[in-house]
């Protein structure tokens, strides 16, 4: 019989909950880029928006909780996996062709989701960390016309926006091979659907990462 | 490292053809010739394992180091070869590596039970759709080599497993031990130190006999469903 391990001590478990917690951040992604798009359009919009989003005790405590939790399970089983991937070749070949058999992306996910985290590290200093400072120390919850204005500050410095540009170019890198794989790692792929599944992986990762570009870019000129 | 010049080289010599030259000519000198298994030279046994020229059997596709020949070289390339390099397939000598952690996941659940007292029934009188009878037989045509696992960036051994699953998983004699088959097939396979999947797909580009990536979601699926 197969020995009772824990939940998370079987390796195809552990892709399946990294699968899960990607598309997760997959979906969190999508709804983060329809709000700020609207940043573009209409700054009355985005405000109401953002305020509804910091605001409401829903997004606030309940999800949000579970964003972090996402966030944060991510990249640990990324770790734990990579280094569990590591021990099992302790020695590495002399001379070889990786570039034959696979793409630069599928063999560094771990490198590109080690900037996409460093960026998370400057993005919650920029935007989380002070939003908790009003809020949870200062308990200032209602000034509703803040948020266009915060935004545009952000992205009036070219280097916040160059590092906001290339962490996104690794975003997609990261996207471009880790939504299609995450459906393999779930079990789902038949020729009916997995070469929809790819072509979609491919414009996802190309139009989100993009598009978050745009608004730093839109905000930086529109200054 | 070591490094040989060999001469006389055909092309149309298979590789290990042209290491039996070299060996051949390191006995006559009184030295000790480069360890490595082969045995059938015709591409069924799974037996050569030779990691040429950064790519496990080295640069053709669809063939393993037996089937590969002279001519996919130019005359004076220097050509590496290496061992596989897995944890789980420790080097006995040069060339050499012991597989026997795939023995061990095979008996951990790589087979049905028959009752052998004279009530079998014949394989033949089970109906079969024909779509389920190609698929597993697809899967059947791994040799067990270890070229996917050579080839994985994890030394996963995913591909191999996941082909002795499906095998099996597709077929009626299958079903009865189906859950527990992947249960402790896929024990055995994180037992042995082999690394996870991440679905680079190397390992069915260099699998000398194709077997595709559908092996692996299949067994993701078997597995899931098994343990819920």
């Amino acid at each position: 019989m197969a020995s009772n391990k824990g939940i998370l001590n079987t390796s195809i478990l552990r892709k399946f909950a990294m699968a899960l917690s990607g598309l997760f951040l997959v979906v969190f992604l999508l709804q983060h880029l329809t709000i700020n798009m609207t940043s573009v359009i209409s700054a009355d919009m985005f405000n109401s928006l953002s305020h509804f989003m910091g605001t409401n005790p829903i997004v606030q405590f309940a999800l949000q909780p579970v964003l972090a939790f996402g966030v944060f399970f991510h990249l640990i089983m990324g770790m734990v996996l990579e280094m569990k991937n590591r021990s099992a070749r302790p020695v590495k070949y002399a001379y070889s062709k990786p570039e034959e058999n696979s793409s630069w992306m599928s063999r560094n996910m771990i490198i590109t989701g080690i900037m996409v985290m460093l960026f998370l590290g400057l993005h919650f200093y920029d935007f989380w960390l002070p939003e908790l400072k009003l809020k949870f120390i200062d308990g200032v919850w209602n000034i509703e016309d803040r948020y266009f204005a915060e935004l545009q500050h952000k992205f009036h410095d070219p280097i916040r926006v160059a590092l906001y540009v290339l962490s996104f170019v690794f975003l997609s890198l990261h996207l471009m091979h880790g939504f299609q794989s995450a459906f393999q790692s779930v079990g789902f792929r038949n020729n009916k659907y997995t070469p929809f599944i790819k072509k979609l992986s491919n414009i996802y990762a190309i139009v989100v990462p993009f598009g978050f570009v745009f608004i730093a870019i839109f905000h930086f000129l529109a200054q | 490292m070591e490094t040989y010049q060999v001469s006389e080289i055909s092309e149309h010599m298979s590789f290990l053809e042209m290491m039996d030259v070299l060996n051949e000519r390191l006995i006559t000198e009184g030295k000790e010739p480069v360890a490595f298994d082969h045995d059938c030279r015709e591409g069924i046994c799974g037996s050569c394992s030779m990691y040429i020229n950064g790519e496990p059997h080295g640069p053709d596709r669809g063939v393993t180091t037996c089937q590969l020949h002279m001519r996919k070289f130019k005359d004076g390339d220097t050509i590496h070869i290496e061992p596989w390099r897995a944890s789980a397939f420790p080097v006995i000598k040069d060339l050499v590596v012991d597989r026997s952690a795939f023995d061990r996941i095979i008996q951990s659940g790589g087979y049905v039970s028959v009752n052998t007292s004279g009530n079998s029934q014949d394989a033949n009188a089970i109906p079969i759709p024909k779509e389920n009878a190609d698929l597993a037989f697809d899967a059947a045509t791994c040799i067990g080599c270890g070229a996917c696992v050579a080839a994985c960036k994890n030394s996963s051994a995913m591909l191999f497993v996941s082909a002795k699953v499906s095998q099996l998983a597709l077929l009626p004699q299958g079903q009865i031990e189906r859950k527990e088959r992947v249960l402790n097939m896929v024990d055995q396979m994180d037992t042995e130190g082999f690394g996870n999947c991440s679905n680079t797909g190397a390992c069915e580009i260099e699998c000398p006999k194709g077997i595709s990536l559908d092996n692996i979601a299949r067994m993701n699926r078997e597995f899931l469903s098994a343990k819920v």
